[in-house]
């Protein structure tokens, strides 16, 4: 059985003296049958499809199928490279990352989808920003896709990774929240800051709407992924700091459900409310589909 | 618990752009297919909700009509969907309609053969390219088709589950769900049995001989 709460899977991690993908590997080895080498390899594949995902979109100006957006990776990239940014070079990158893994997704290229396809950027922008700081290996980041199955899993069992029903916090902000607390384990923070990250960077998920405007996994997606990978890195390094998060984590997971529940239904990926539907939102919707949303089907 | 598996987390890997509304509409699309005895020579969609809205820009409508036709969330051919169905001379339609009160992605299809038998389905996608069937031919049935699913058609008579279970016991099958339908007592029914391990056509076809209530069988597992 797979996890429902943030306090039992952390609880075990601290009594067992395990790290959190160690106690998501064995679980899968139970539930699967496979060895520990066969899921390391499968979670390898998964690792190479994010990082070529993410440098396709930071080398190249990748354009999206719409042709509404695309080459911000890129953009991004290279005036970190000019090094007189605001926030550190380095640091900037990570926002590129996740740019471009989204802009590849909108150009109908190969993602994973971490928890989803319109998050898919946020998780392999922070850890390929780790295996480039040369800070980990390959195969602590392969590792790594297993705490953030564990803690994307109790997210999706007590909440919800689902845009059309919890809003964009459920997608951005469970992204944002496996990632944090997958970046804490992975910089060695215990299991109590692990949870602290997730709580964090969810908290300032909350309320995230899901608008998108023709209802195309553009805009605002990319943004947001480029925005809330950073949001992540911060995240974890304020529970390393010893930031808590007063609201357990597992509340806070639980009430992110809640207050989508509470959001209209044209701020939950109906591409109707929010940015979807700002003057220029409704334009575009019209300048791609025409008029009529029912414009095609029918070929009898 | 609607998640079990590290790969439901991170995983599919997958065209984009959206998981919830292009990977789990081919996985929806693929279960009917897979459900259906017949090669559909006209597919219905209607949608609900967030598909309702969205269908469209998010390759949906392309998404499902490929997993009919048998492609999968790895396939090149999703986006030549349409094209592929016109060569197949596949007849559909997409269409907006209040499937009933079910998560806001969710879709029925209606496969009708050139000779009318029709398969119904109701299926939701939960968000990350999982899909979950709501209901076949409007009994509400649960499944996913992530791990493997043996769907019978079959007539509601004492012993059934008794003679299935013994069925799968002695070859060694482990069962890890099942759930039972019918529309009344002693009439026809529907059961779904998730089991661990793949189970081969000649197998399905040695139920359907032991078992004399079976109707009909189909595997199902969804990639």
């Amino acid at each position: 059985m797979a996890f429902s709460s943030l306090n039992e899977l952390l609880t075990r991690a601290t009594t067992e003296q395990k790290k959190v993908y160690e106690i998501m590997l064995e679980t899968e080895e139970n539930q699967t049958g496979e060895t520990r080498t066969q899921l390391m390899t499968k979670m390898a594949f998964q690792f190479d499809v994010m990082e070529e995902a993410v440098r396709k979109g930071t080398y190249t100006e990748v354009e999206s199928k719409s042709g509404l957006t695309g080459g911000d990776g890129y953009r991004v990239q290279q005036y970190a490279e000019r090094g007189h940014s605001f926030v550190a070079p380095e640091t900037l990158t990570v926002i590129a990352n996740a740019l471009a893994v989204s802009e590849v997704n909108a150009s109908m290229g190969r993602i994973v989808a971490t928890p989803t396809a319109g998050s898919a950027g946020i998780l392999p922008a922070v850890l390929v920003h780790c295996l480039d700081s040369g800070r980990f290996a390959r195969n602590e980041l392969v590792e790594a896709l297993f705490t953030a199955s564990a803690l994307g899993l109790v997210i999706a069992n007590s909440s919800s990774i689902s845009g059309a029903e919890g809003g964009c916090q459920a997608e951005i902000g469970s992204a944002t929240a496996m990632a944090a607390g997958t970046l804490v384990e992975l910089a060695g923070g215990s299991p109590e800051q692990v949870g602290n990250a997730v709580g964090l960077a969810m908290k300032n998920s909350l309320g995230l709407v899901c608008d998108p405007v023709a209802g195309l996994v553009e805009i605002p997606c990319i943004i947001r992924n480029g925005l809330h990978a950073l949001t992540a890195e911060a995240a974890a390094d304020m529970a390393l700091a010893g930031v808590k998060s007063i609201i357990p984590p597992d509340e806070v997971i639980k009430v992110m459900h809640e207050v989508g529940q509470n959001m209209p239904v044209s701020l939950r990926e109906t591409g109707i409310g929010g940015l979807a539907g700002t003057p220029t939102g409704e334009r575009i919707k019209k300048e791609i589909f025409g008029y009529s949303q029912r414009m095609e089907g029918i070929s009898e | 618990m609607k998640y079990e598996s590290a790969f439901e987390i991170i995983g599919p890997v997958m065209v984009g752009p959206s998981s919830s509304h292009t990977a789990g509409a081919v996985r929806i699309g693929n279960i009917a297919r897979q459900l259906s005895e017949f090669e559909p020579a006209v597919v219905r969609f209607e949608l609900m909700g967030s598909f309702a809205e969205t269908y469209l820009g998010h390759g949906t409508d392309l998404a499902l009509l490929a997993g009919v036709m048998g492609y999968t969330t790895f396939s090149d051919e999703v986006a030549d969907a349409k094209k592929i169905a016109e060569e197949r001379q596949l007849r559909y339609s997409f269409d907006t309609v209040p499937v009933g009160n079910f998560h806001p992605n969710s879709v029925r299809v209606i496969l009708i053969s050139e000779d009318n038998k029709e398969l119904t389905l109701v299926a939701s996608s939960l968000g990350g390219g999982k899909a979950e069937v709501q209901e076949i031919e409007k009994l509400p049935l649960k499944f996913t088709g992530e791990q493997p699913t043996l769907v019978f058609y079959h007539d509601d008579s004492i012993g059934f589950i008794a003679d299935i279970t013994l069925a799968l016991t002695k070859r060694g099958y482990n069962i890890a769900r099942f759930a039972n339908e019918r529309w009344n007592k002693g009439g026809k029914a529907i059961s779904i049995c998730v089991v661990d391990s793949v189970v081969s056509q000649s197998l399905l076809e040695e139920f359907n001989e032991e078992v004399p209530a079976i109707t009909r069988s189909c595997f199902i597992q969804t990639v």
